[in-house]
């Protein structure tokens, strides 16, 4: 027993070689997509490119272009403007939907498909059905004016100081069902005794949900928030497929400045320049949510 | 006797936690070893480092003398049954049987012939075409016996195999896995958290607490002799009762004061001469007292608190030396709360340990 | 003989308790249009009134003639139902100069739906199941990596995969746009995988790797078969979200790949020619219908979909 024999040690690299194998796509797209894009991307927005990269640096002319353009202010502003609101209605719209939802009513399902179903559509569709339905001459308007009341004025998507808010009511009708399924999840996962609880102890229902259910619902708030905000701030196909970014330049949004400085404008350096902004607005919400979830557990 | 498994100094480290700490263990050619212990004290990390389930941080493992501390499960010679049974739901009772043996691309009439051998010894021949899911739990388990079965191995591993089961049935399949070590005289492996398991199946028991074996020896042995206090309060049920106090000697004999009652300690085999002055702990176990019995050297008396009837025995909790102490008698004997009753002693079944140290004096 | 005011006081005592024997027993009657009933129902239904009329609006639109369109009003159904919207929106409708119709988005679009869904899913799947059971050294770090870079918004990324797909040469084709559906789909099917075989019970794992099968037995024999359900949830997210894609589109392809999406776009939003409202709300829906199909036959596993993006890995 006592003739420890010598056995091959396997090779660090070659053990577990299978599992290194089916890796190999993932460490490419995280290390050289994600981090080595990212990089490139920032460095070269301290250069002057135009039509091609190049690596002639110019500080931070870029940005100040950036900041000093009208296009790139009114984008940044309706920004602003239709993010808050889409956050506070399809949060608010959503928790209410899956709060009635979770009543044991009847039909769930099929108010449920239909609560949902504009999630599946694309961001195309979505603004096409809502330029149409939006459209002075045929839609809503016209509609309400043919019923006698003619003096009634209803069209966003021809009015400059109003036109973010007709994104925003596509961007609610295509959006508000994925918050009511995320919070409707959420709200199956508390546990039935806190609602018996809370009915022995007499607790009205609406303070139940805000004084009891809505902070152990925390979690969920968060999460949803994380995947509604980013998905705000990368909003483009919408404005695309509704207005194009008019009137005039009245409903710009980043994303869609970064594309057409980068593709058309070939003004590459202005686009990067665009682009890190973007960055740097979503890492002010990732960074903070990512630092609660992963910095604190540290798995093994 | 030639040996069959041989763990050298193993220790296996999580990050800053460690699990196994230089463990030794050899166990027999045909040996049926229980690793028993509490969750998390690294009985069932023990077996799938044997198992070569789990890289060990450093240590060897030796199978048959050969050292498998790097190789693979399958080329270790063991068979592994789990508690959650680890039957591949989508495949069939035979296939489940057989996969291994396919993914060895052993031949066809072989594989029969084990599958068929292995539903024999299990009774499991009309299961054979059914998936998992139409099985109970007591078939399951028969199923994943017998996976381990048709490797044909020396070494058969169990990982707490019947805590999934209800009582019934897990006292219907220990006697059968005890039936099947008869049979077959494999080494056998056994983990398990439940010590009437332990006692009933194991040739020898391995006691462990934090990574560390605290026990190695035959069912009775631990049972009558525990080594440490550790093992004498985790072994028994209703467990054994303990008293603080010190050791002296009274007419010129041994004996054990606490609270002013004095235990004579003739008959108990002390490993060591017994010092007087030395604090330690007396451990009598529930059944080891008699009530209202012949009077002896150690007779005292106690008041009942409350009577535990379980029908075929009767506990009875009373207060003794300042401290609460249980008894287990007869069915049959009855005491209402408040009766004075005689206590006896027999000290060749009780267990003294060192305070301190708190080993076997 | 017992005095009459005894036998008052008994058959009172016995009308006593017959009254509280006739008080609430049994199910309490609940009535079906409570104003609870009302609120709840009343507050669903004009919500769901709501996220229908759109697609009403889509579908009487596309069903009109465009002299009907002028003269109505949208609500209304289509006094005299044609088709020949659709068949112009299918085969005839213009994109700059090319008026063969959405027929051709919509054969682009497949052709990078079914490669992308395929290879992307193969990847992941492989990758999620070597991340929950067979772990090395500074893995989760990339995987971590991975999850964090499904946020930083695409335009950060596109220039540089534009200039490494050019260097490859495949820049502007449609084995391009599938390299990059891949990698963004990656994050999201990578953490799907990883969930659900981590979720499986580890003792089958080491059962199959006592019974001697390794990395691609066990993943071939053992997951895969049971894991066919998050295999569709996969194919749920990535079909809607890759048909759905217009950036990638415009970005990654050339004119003549250009999927449907951006086709339809090009379509509706042309500034040329009189406009054909209906002919574009048959084109919207065409684009739309793959999608919706999607997700009336799917039900509860696009649900199932998207909460997975949400639960935490």
């Amino acid at each position: 027993m006592t003739d420890y024999q010598v056995v091959r040690r396997p090779n660090t690299l070659l053990r577990n070689l299978n599992s290194k194998i089916a890796s190999i796509p993932m460490i490419l797209t995280a290390l050289v997509v994600f981090v080595g894009g990212t990089v490139w991307t920032v460095f070269y927005s301290f250069t002057n490119s135009k039509l091609l990269p190049r690596s002639v640096f110019v500080g931070f002319d870029q940005y100040e272009r950036l900041w000093a353009s009208e296009r790139w202010i009114v984008s940044i502003q309706n920004l602003a403007i239709y993010g808050f609101f889409a956050l506070i209605f399809s949060f608010v719209v959503g928790f209410v939907l899956a709060a009635f939802m979770d009543q044991k009513i009847r039909f769930e399902s099929v108010f449920r498909t239909i609560f949902l179903y504009p999630f599946a559509l694309s961001f195309i569709v979505t603004g096409l059905v809502w330029q149409w339905l939006l459209n002075p001459d045929f839609g809503v308007q016209h509609v309400v004016r043919s019923l006698g009341w003619t003096g009634f004025t209803f069209d966003p998507l021809y009015t400059q100081s109003i036109v973010i808010y007709g994104v925003l009511i596509a961007a609610l009708w295509q959006g508000t069902g994925l918050v009511m399924v995320l919070m409707l999840a959420g709200l199956r996962g508390i546990d039935e005794d806190i609602w018996k609880a809370s009915r022995v102890d007499g607790i009205p229902m609406v303070k139940t949900y805000l004084l009891i259910i809505i902070p152990m619902m925390r979690p969920v708030f968060i999460t949803t928030l994380v995947i509604v905000a980013s998905g705000i701030v990368k909003v483009y196909d919408l404005v695309v497929a509704q207005t194009s970014g008019g009137p005039g330049i009245a409903s710009e949004v980043p994303a869609k400045y970064v594309y057409d400085y980068m593709f058309q404008a070939q003004n590459l350096g202005q686009g990067f320049a665009a682009s890190t902004m973007m960055l740097i607005t979503i890492s002010i919400i990732i960074i903070p949510w990512a630092y609660l979830e992963f910095g604190g557990k540290k798995r093994g | 006797m030639n040996t069959s498994v041989s763990v050298k100094d193993l220790t296996l480290k999580f990050g800053a936690v460690t699990v196994l700490d230089k463990l030794n263990l050899d166990i027999k050619d045909g040996e049926f070893l229980v690793l028993l212990g509490s969750s998390g004290c690294g009985k069932s990390t023990l077996l799938n480092c044997i198992a070569g389930l789990l890289e060990p941080t450093d240590g060897q493992i030796f199978i048959k003398d050969k050292n498998v501390t790097w190789e693979e499960p399958k080329d270790r010679g063991i068979g592994m049954v789990f508690q959650s049974y680890a039957l591949y739901p989508q495949m069939s009772v035979e296939k489940n049987l057989s996969f291994g043996l396919r993914i060895a691309g052993m031949d066809k009439a072989e594989i029969d012939k084990r599958v068929a051998r292995a539903s024999e010894i299990l009774q499991i021949g009309p299961l054979l075409q059914r998936k998992p899911a139409a099985l109970s739990g007591g078939q399951r388990q028969r199923v994943a016996i017998g996976r381990a079965l048709v490797r044909d191995v020396d070494v058969f591993l169990f990982d707490e195999p019947l805590s999934n089961l209800d009582a019934k049935l897990r006292s219907e399949l220990r006697v059968e896995i005890k039936r099947l070590h008869q049979n077959l005289k494999n080494t056998m492996i056994y983990v398990t958290h439940d010590q009437i398991e332990a006692l009933t199946l194991a040739d020898r028991i391995a006691i462990m607490r934090s990574g560390l074996i605290q026990q190695l020896d035959d069912p009775m042995t631990i049972y009558n002799e525990p080594n440490n206090l550790y093992v004498a309060g985790f072994i028994g049920s209703p467990a054994m009762n303990f008293f603080k106090g010190e050791i002296t000697s009274a007419d010129g004999r041994p004996a054990f004061v606490t609270n002013g009652v004095t235990f004579m300690l003739d008959g108990y085999r002390a490993k060591n001469p017994l010092q007087p002055g030395t604090k330690a702990v007396l451990g009598l176990r529930p059944e080891h007292i008699s009530v209202d019995g012949p009077e002896t050297v150690n007779t005292h008396q106690a008041v009942v608190e409350i009577e535990e009837p379980m029908g075929a025995d009767n506990l009875i909790w009373l207060k003794h030396a300042g401290q609460s102490m249980s008894v287990r008698i007869g069915g049959n004997r009855r005491y209402r709360p408040g009766a004075q009753v005689k206590l006896a002693y027999d000290m060749s079944l009780a267990s003294l340990f060192d305070a301190e140290s708190e080993l076997r004096i | 003989m017992a005095d009459q005011a005894t036998l008052n006081t008994v058959a009172a005592a016995a009308d006593a308790s017959r009254g509280s024997l006739s008080g609430p027993r049994g199910n309490r009657p609940r009535p079906l249009f409570s104003t609870r009933n009302i609120v709840l129902y009343g507050t669903l239904t004009l919500a769901a009134i709501y996220y229908l009329v759109p697609l009403y609006v889509m579908v009487v639109t596309s069903l009109k003639s465009m002299p009907e369109i002028r003269m109505g009003n949208i609500f209304s159904p289509p006094v005299e139902i044609t088709f020949e919207p659709w068949v112009k929106a299918w085969a005839q409708a213009c994109t700059g100069l090319n008026c063969d119709g959405l027929s051709r988005g919509f054969g682009n679009s497949i052709r990078i739906t079914i490669p992308s869904v395929i290879i992307s899913i193969l990847i992941a799947s492989i990758n999620g199941y070597a991340l929950a059971n067979w772990r090395f050294k500074g893995m989760e770090t990339f995987f971590t990596v991975l999850v964090i870079g499904a946020f930083i918004p695409y335009q950060v990324m596109i220039y540089p995969i534009v200039i490494v797909l050019r260097e490859i040469g495949i820049y502007g084709t449609l084995s391009g746009l599938i390299v990059v559906h891949t990698i963004f789909g990656m994050p999201i099917l990578t953490l799907l995988f990883r969930n659900y075989f981590a979720s499986l019970p580890e003792e089958l794992f080491k059962a199959a790797r006592v019974d001697g099968a390794g990395f691609w037995n066990i993943y071939f024999r053992i997951m895969l078969p049971m894991s066919l359900p998050i295999f569709v949830v996969a194919m749920i997210i990535q079909i809607t979200g890759i048909w759905n894609d217009f950036l990638f589109g415009v970005v990654f392809t050339r004119p003549e790949y250009y999927p449907m999406t951006v086709q339809l776009n090009n379509i509706v939003n042309s500034v040329q020619g009189v406009k054909e409202y209906n002919v574009n709300m048959a084109a919207t829906i065409l684009t739309g219908l793959v999608p919706l199909i999607v997700y009336f036959v799917s039900g509860k596993l696009f649900v199932r979909g998207i909460a997975a993006g949400a639960v935490k890995g």
